[in-house]
């Protein structure tokens, strides 16, 4: 591929994830480094930079959302983020955090802090610093508009791979048998 | 098989009485489907395996094949409305595929990654439904439930019991169990049975069994979903 | 009074009595639940247990059965089962304030079990009382002409238990409003005249040899009356008037002509599930020319050589089941129905009536049929058509009321007679059931070619905006298509016609029709089961003020899904009040996309309160603004 003359800003974050498509991004290993003659990291886990730049071009999203915390970040990335990537089954369905919508919030946080023994004293924690559940978790897409999405649980580093480079030679990205996963 | 058909431009043969699904999967081509099954009468549910026929939009798995017609099926505008009818199976149940046994060997993910799915688009519906674990061998969960009816006409058409059948309407049809209990182990289900063989998604699953064969090396793993049209064809 | 009889006889002799009556045949599932529910209030998990073990069939098609069908209960609803016509012209007249008046007088919540289990008060589709409402249903009794006075009365009666057999008999007046009558509505048919003029009606040259293998079979050759009576079918040029304007006459002979298997006969079906919201006219014919229907019936089963057949009534119609039976007996003595009609041997022909239970699709005809064999009303896979497959398998003619209706006129003057009245290709004339904003609702019946014009003049209707012929799956007009005609030609119909002055939102009525439509969808196809749920889902979402350019699209793309992947008309009609609203009232939809860009279609806020909630918290930190987002994206 041709060298861009300015390196793309691609910033990254996890919300209700496990960090898993992100050890899977740097599982692309050396790859790595051709993928940075081309972009360069903005806010992410991998530079510690804790906002957006306000011209990033790509954002890449790992996990759904749980709560107004989630939220927050989700919504600095789409305002800063040209283009939004939501990369892994959570992100895309709300995955395994999601496993708890069938069950109403409230007694989810009854049975986790009062029912079960040990925690907080029977108190449900209130400090204003601890982002509040939502009552349900949603995929990102939900929230905000996204326009590319990235399968997988984590999508191998070959999708992302894969996904990445088609975008950055401006084509639409294409998964072929043995790339696409959900699982 | 001297009456033929156009389908995508190819010549295809049939016999008298024969589904264009029947004709197209015989000569080794790919149609997606979920609630068809070459053993059971078709139901004509799922709509995944509608084409065109002389303009025309129908399910082939029910439309005969008629000497002439000209079928339209592999065609951007039918696929991407396969697309979009198989992400609304993802968003109306709870498809949770890393969590799930199935995964790997699931006809509904196969055709979705057939049909380059790379989100299911809509809002998701998050339905809140039942698992049953109480038969010694198999386990219900029906979260994963596409109606596609399968395991309705194998308990009733061939093991002769009748443990399934739909109930409710609209979107909220499910599947229900032959017992007054609603529970799997009140009825006369067994292992034996071919409805325990015949569901295309993680709804009916043999308990101990799930993870015997790794992730990666499961059926859809090896091939994609379409290479199975080409291997009725090799048999043949 | 129910529950003293279920002390008194237990639900398993409810559950004997009702199964003996219907003589013990599977086939009338549907009836046998709808009785031991009369009986019982609901279907108690015993009454399935009796039911599985006399029947001999299995629990699961029962309660796939009771399952599908709204008016069917497997959960306890209380004594009074209220349910509120929640068609678009109820809410015009007030519905949704009277169900909330109700609701609070009686301390119960919409859709819910009151606490002491004596009730429950919930929407239901139309119930076709549109030019006297808003109306309710009772334990599927109708209601009409509903006000606050009316509705304080009722939580009164309630309140006091009395029994709805002892409520005011004027709560359960039907008008039959007819307004315009013409050949139909102004016949004054004698009862068996049809049959006479049909019987001793000659055949033209030619209809002779089909005549072969009719009704007749077994009586002297060289009667002609049926093949006549077809004959004079098709010189009528007689098509339905369900909606879809088959040809009748093709369609009575394709079933006279479609061979018998050894054991076999043949079926007359009249489709009375009168659903379309909207519609009222087979109301009234039923209730005042039932005569004249069921003429038309037996006139068929004549032609085709039919010697059972079915009245398929709707279950908000349950209070004309007495009536209509009692015509049927009436019709007996009279000998123009039962054995030897009009004294000739061998010419048998009787009716059943059976009722729906809240299921729109029954309309559909092969979904009617599968009701009519006790089963979940699922349309089937066609072809084979019900002219040669129908119920149970064997050759099966379904059509509307008022065809039948104009069978029956067509029998005793000729198809000549009738071809004469309309236009061209529509011939005869169409019952219009008016209702909406104007002055005099109810019915009207015009030679066809009249125009909406026209109708509206008649009607008394002022500063229309709009008016939807044909209900949800017909089409909705706009003032510059005053002039189009009802007819084949130009805009068929089953019959509705309701209109909208300017001070209606059509966003609204188009909302209100896919609430419909989600409501009634079979769940049988994936397009139609999930489609009308996300097409409801959005159009809540603009209601909500969420949407954008974004959901518009989603909104039209959906409508595409919906007409080209659907199994039935239910799914490929269940967008055109959204396209034609759209095409012709499309600022009632750009008032809605309040948002320039993409927002959820969920308040982010609100998903936070039961978390807030609990933690007592309500520091900004435990909001999501709105507006955060969306301004300045």
């Amino acid at each position: 591929m041709n060298a861009p003359k300015k390196k793309l800003k691609v910033a990254t974050t996890s919300l209700a994830g496990c960090f898993g498509c992100h050890m899977s991004l740097l599982d692309i290993d050396e790859r790595l480094f051709t993928l940075l003659e081309h972009i360069e990291f903005d806010r992410s886990p991998l530079t510690d930079i804790k906002t957006c730049s306000p011209d990033c071009d790509i954002g890449i999203i790992e996990g759904g959302l749980c709560n107004a915390e989630n939220v927050h970040v989700l919504r600095e990335f789409r305002d800063n983020c040209k283009i939004l990537i939501a990369i892994g089954a959570c992100a895309i369905n709300g995955g395994l955090p999601a496993q708890r919508n069938h069950l109403p919030l409230t007694t989810i946080l009854e049975e986790v802090y009062h029912t079960s023994p040990g925690l907080m004293n029977g108190m449900i924690p209130n400090d204003p610093e601890l982002p509040l559940p939502l009552n349900k978790v949603h995929p990102i897409h939900e929230v905000v508009k996204i326009d590319y999405f990235m399968p997988g649980c984590p999508p191998s580093a070959d999708t992302i791979w894969k996904v990445l480079t088609d975008l950055l030679a401006g084509k639409e990205p294409e998964l072929g048998h043995g790339l696409m996963h959900y699982d | 098989m001297s009456q033929t058909f156009i389908l995508d431009g190819k010549t295809i043969s049939f016999a008298d009485g024969q589904t264009i699904m029947q004709a197209a999967t015989q000569a080794g081509v790919f149609i997606p489907h979920l609630c068809y099954h070459p053993d059971f009468k078709p139901h004509g549910s799922c709509k995944l395996c509608t084409v065109k026929v002389n303009g025309r939009q129908t399910a082939s798995c029910t439309m005969r094949a008629i000497a002439g017609m000209v079928v339209e099926s592999d065609t951007p505008e039918i696929n991407a409305e396969r697309l979009a009818l198989t992400q609304m199976l993802f968003v109306e149940g709870n498809h949770f595929c890393p969590s799930c046994e199935q995964s790997g060997n699931c006809q509904l993910q196969a055709t979705a990654y057939h049909l380059g799915m790379m989100s299911p688009h809509f809002d998701h519906f998050f339905p809140n439904r039942a698992v049953d674990a109480s038969h010694p061998d198999v386990l219900l969960d029906f979260n994963r439930c596409i109606l596609c009816s399968l395991c309705v006409r194998a308990s009733r058409d061939v093991d002769g019991k009748n443990v399934f059948a739909l109930s409710g309407r609209g979107i909220k049809t499910h599947l229900i169990v032959n017992a007054k209990s609603g529970q799997l182990a009140d009825t006369n289900f067994t292992l034996d049975d071919k409805a325990a063989h015949v569901c295309p998604v993680g709804v009916i699953l043999k308990k101990r069994r799930g993870f015997a064969v790794p992730i990666g090396e499961r059926t859809y793993d090896k091939q994609p979903i379409s290479a199975t049209a080409k291997a009725v064809a090799e048999e043949r | 009074m129910a529950l003293n009889d279920m002390h008194a006889e237990g639900v398993a002799g409810i559950v004997d009595r009702v199964v003996a009556h219907y003589r013990r045949d599977s086939n009338n599932m549907l009836q046998i639940l709808r009785e031991v529910q009369e009986a019982c209030d609901w279907i108690p998990p015993e009454a399935i247990d009796r039911l599985q073990a006399v029947l001999g069939v299995p629990r699961t098609k029962i309660e796939g059965v009771a399952g599908f069908y709204s008016f069917l209960y497997t959960q306890p609803r209380g004594k009074y089962r209220i349910l509120f016509s929640d068609n678009v012209t109820d809410n015009m007249q007030g519905n949704r304030a009277l169900m909330e008046r109700l609701c609070s007088s009686l301390w119960v919540e919409p859709g819910k079990v009151s606490e002491d289990g004596l009730l429950s008060i919930d929407k239901t589709s139309c119930t076709g009382m549109c030019d006297q409402g808003p109306a309710m249903l009772v334990n599927n009794r109708a209601i009409t002409r509903l006000t606050a006075a009316r509705i304080d009365e009722i939580a009164e009666l309630v309140r006091n238990k009395v029994p709805l057999g002892e409520w005011p008999a004027d709560f359960f007046q039907v008008e039959d409003n007819i307004r315009k009558a013409d050949i139909m509505l102004d016949s004054r048919l004698q009862p068996g005249d049809a049959l006479r003029a049909a019987h001793a009606r000659v055949p033209s040259d030619g209809l002779m040899s089909s005549n072969m293998r009719s009704w007749r079979e077994g009586l002297p050759s060289g009667i002609g009356g049926p093949a006549a009576m077809l004959d004079e079918i098709k010189r009528a040029n007689l098509r339905g008037r369900g909606g879809a304007g088959f040809i009748t006459g093709l369609k009575w002979e394709a079933c006279r002509n479609a061979p018998l298997k050894a054991g076999q006969q043949r079926f007359v079906v009249c489709n009375a599930d009168e659903g379309e919201p909207g519609t009222f006219k087979d109301r009234v014919l039923l209730t005042s020319y039932a005569d004249l229907v069921f003429e038309g019936m037996t006139a068929a089963a004549y032609a085709i050589g039919a010697r059972r057949g079915f009245l398929y009534l709707r279950g908000e119609y349950r209070y004309l089941l007495e009536p209509l039976m009692a015509v049927l007996e009436r019709r007996r003595k009279e000998k123009i129905l039962g054995t030897d009609i009009l004294g000739i041997p061998g010419a048998d022909f009787d009716i059943e009536i059976h009722l729906g239970a809240g299921a729109y699709i029954c309309g559909e005809e092969s979904a009617l049929i599968e009701s009519l064999e006790g089963k979940r009303g699922t349309p089937r896979n066609r072809p084979p058509f019900p002219v040669t497959n129908g119920y149970l398998d064997q050759p099966t003619i379904v059509n509307n009321v008022e065809t039948f209706a104009a069978a029956a006129l067509i029998a005793l003057n000729g198809g000549e007679w009738y071809a004469s009245v309309g236009t061209r290709h529509s011939a005869g004339t169409k019952i219009l059931s008016v209702s909406g904003d104007c002055e005099r609702p109810g019915l009207y019946e015009y030679p066809f070619g009249v125009s909406i014009r026209q109708v509206l003049a008649d009607c008394g209707a002022q500063d229309v905006q709009a008016v939807q012929v044909s209900g949800p799956s017909g089409i909705c007009l706009s003032p510059a298509e005053f002039e189009r005609t009802i007819g084949f030609e130009d805009i068929p119909t089953a019959g509705a016609f309701t209109i909208f002055n300017n001070s209606r939102d059509m966003f609204e009525v188009a909302r209100n029709y896919v609430h419909f439509f989600q409501h009634e969808s079979c769940g049988f196809c994936t397009p139609c089961r999930v489609g009308t749920s996300l097409l409801k889902n959005l159009m809540d979402k603009l209601h909500n003020g969420c949407g954008s350019p974004y959901d518009f699209a989603e909104i039209e793309k959906l409508n595409q899904l919906l007409q080209s992947m659907s199994h039935c008309g239910l799914g490929h009609t269940a967008c055109n009040p959204v396209l034609d609203t759209i095409a012709k009232f499309r600022p009632a939809y750009e008032r809605r996309l309040a948002q320039k860009d993409f927002v959820p279609a969920f308040d982010l806020d609100q998903a936070l309160a039961a978390a807030r909630q609990m933690t007592g918290r309500d520091d900004p930190g435990a909001h999501i603004i709105k507006e955060e987002f969306g301004e300045d994206a």
